[in-house]
């Protein structure tokens, strides 16, 4: 439910950890597939070491920690147990995201607008990858724009941003990779989803779900 | 598929507790955080330190190339996925003897993601770093729509000869120099006969016809750029060569190491028929053989395949190849 005001508090934020921990675990066979096809098969199963870490964690944090104490959580655990490239990635999204939130003790729209535009602005400035690089980018990029356009309501910001990232990962599908391990197949990446931005997708439905 | 392991979870801790175990003569394994293995004397007063590291699944690339004359410690990540900032750091400190550190990173992404996070993180802590990429595989043509050349065998040459360079008391920069040199003119690629399986996925990274091959491989089990049907060797190690003579180019005159690199289920009789071929090639173009390394020494699991590696040489980088080095996979000189 949402606190005060209709912005988001901290017990949101941890709500949405635990359903992404969720949502990994259940899809972790799907999204290493996808892997398997244009990168290294392992996408899955190291986003689940992950956020199995971040549950075990959060067991530890104190009750009523704000949004940006349970991001910035997630971000130290995720670059220390991840590895790979999505790692770095996710930790930095989420790192820059918990900075954006600040000592706010809850989120209204236009604060999960800033949450959501600086992680997406982490991953770009670590990944240096653009839009259309068949890259979790395009996923994030068109939520941060639905989001920004979704009005006052933080359940229309999370639902549109959620639905905007399932539609730009579904779009990675007849993309040429630019970045990452699949932009060694070339024409061969062809026809299969990027992993990063269906993992994105996954993120924010699940942000969106607990809201 | 068949894995002589007891639980897909454990293959790398189980791995290097096997490889610290059997030399202890030469390394120790810091586990807290988990999986770095340093040079047992290290850090080594007054020599810059070397590190490298990646996704396990290479061996004995890169802990089987720490000791004397080459690493100062490596890193292993999970399988195929690049070690995490925390354990890089580690192996950053354990190794600084005030003289700075040199990182070998592999061109992959999250390799060196994770690598300039924790480059970042000891300049924090005042040690000084120098990052060099390696990039050899010419199997990857158009770099700029790309995430570039990626760090294959060539990887072996550089930490081989940057590690001698460390050895004889060069400083951080003209350690990393040497590193830069010795990229510059190594050049690789390789092919797979069959795919490999990483353990706790459970299924072949791709799937290969019986008559097929992948021509131009990287080594996490990815696929290459180009399938065909299998050819005689002869004709095999034509389409590996050709590319890499091309690429820097080599020319009429020019001295070479070349490596012969198995990846992991090819039988050494295969390598060798691989290297009468690569020899005749290189003396039909007139390129001196100055020396030569045969063996499965930068591995993808259980894949069968091959890669080439040349690396032009001149008095000084041969100087440092021949210098002595003893680590558990390679060891002369000394």
């Amino acid at each position: 439910m949402s606190g005060l005001g209709g912005g988001l508090d901290g017990a949101w934020a941890r709500r949405w950890a635990e359903a992404i921990a969720e949502g990994v675990a259940d899809r972790k066979a799907e999204l290493t597939a996808l892997d398997r096809a244009i990168g290294d098969g392992d996408h899955g199963e190291n986003l689940d070491r992950g956020f199995q870490a971040v549950l075990g964690k959060l067991e530890s944090l104190e009750e009523g920690a704000t949004p940006g104490a349970v991001l910035k959580l997630v971000a130290t655990t995720l670059i220390s147990t991840v590895g790979g490239a999505s790692g770095p990635l996710y930790g930095t999204a989420f790192l820059k995201a918990s900075v954006a939130a600040g000592e706010r003790e809850s989120l209204d729209a236009a604060a999960l607008v800033e949450v959501l535009t600086a992680a997406r602005d982490g991953i770009v400035a670590r990944g240096k990858a653009e839009l259309g690089d068949k890259t979790m980018v395009d996923a994030w990029t068109p939520a941060v724009d639905a989001a920004a356009a979704a009005g006052d309501d933080v359940e229309a910001v999370l639902d549109a941003a959620a639905s905007a990232a399932e539609a730009g990962a579904a779009a990675t599908e007849p993309l040429i990779a630019h970045k990452g391990r699949a932009s060694y197949l070339g024409e061969r990446a062809q026809g299969h989803r990027d992993p990063g931005s269906e993992s994105t997708a996954l993120m924010l439905r699940a942000a969106a779900a607990v809201a | 598929m068949k894995k002589l392991i007891n639980d897909p979870a454990k293959t790398v801790d189980e791995g290097v507790a096997g490889f610290a175990a059997a030399h202890p003569d030469l390394v120790r394994v810091v586990v807290d955080p988990p999986f770095v293995v340093v040079r047992k004397d290290a850090p080594v007063q007054g020599k810059v330190g070397i590190v490298s590291g990646g996704g396990s699944g290479h061996e004995p690339l890169h802990a089987g190339y720490v000791g004397y004359g080459m690493l100062d410690a490596a890193v292993p990540g999970a399988m195929f996925t690049s070690p995490t900032p925390d354990p890089i750091l580690e192996a950053t400190k354990q190794v600084d003897a005030g003289a700075g550190v040199l990182h070998i990173v592999k061109n992959y992404t999250g390799d060196v993601l994770n690598f300039e996070t924790a480059a970042d993180l000891a300049l924090a802590e005042g040690i000084e770093v120098q990052t060099v990429i390696t990039d050899d595989d010419v199997a990857v043509k158009d770099s700029l729509y790309t995430a570039g050349r990626r760090g294959v065998a060539g990887t072996l040459l550089v930490e081989k000869i940057a590690g001698a360079a460390a050895q004889r008391g060069d400083s951080l920069d003209q350690v990393a120099e040497v590193a830069r040199t010795v990229n510059s003119r190594v050049r690789s690629m390789g092919m797979a006969l069959s795919p490999c399986t990483v353990p706790h996925a459970g299924e072949p990274s791709f799937e290969l016809g019986e008559d097929e091959v992948e021509i131009g491989i990287g080594i996490h089990g990815e696929p290459g750029r180009e399938r065909i049907a299998l050819e005689p060797a002869d004709r095999m190690v034509d389409r590996l060569i050709e590319p890499i003579l091309e690429d820097l180019p080599f020319q009429q005159g020019d001295r070479v190491i070349l490596l012969v690199n198995g990846m992991g289920g090819t039988p050494l009789s295969e390598l060798y028929i691989v290297f009468r071929r690569a020899a005749e090639v290189l003396q039909e173009r007139g390129i001196e053989l100055a020396r030569s390394l045969v063996g499965s020494y930068v591995t993808s699991l259980e894949m069968q395949g091959v890669s080439l590696t040349l690396l032009q040489v001149d008095d000084e980088l041969l100087g440092l190849y021949d210098a002595p080095v003893e680590t558990a996979a390679l060891r002369w000189g000394r």
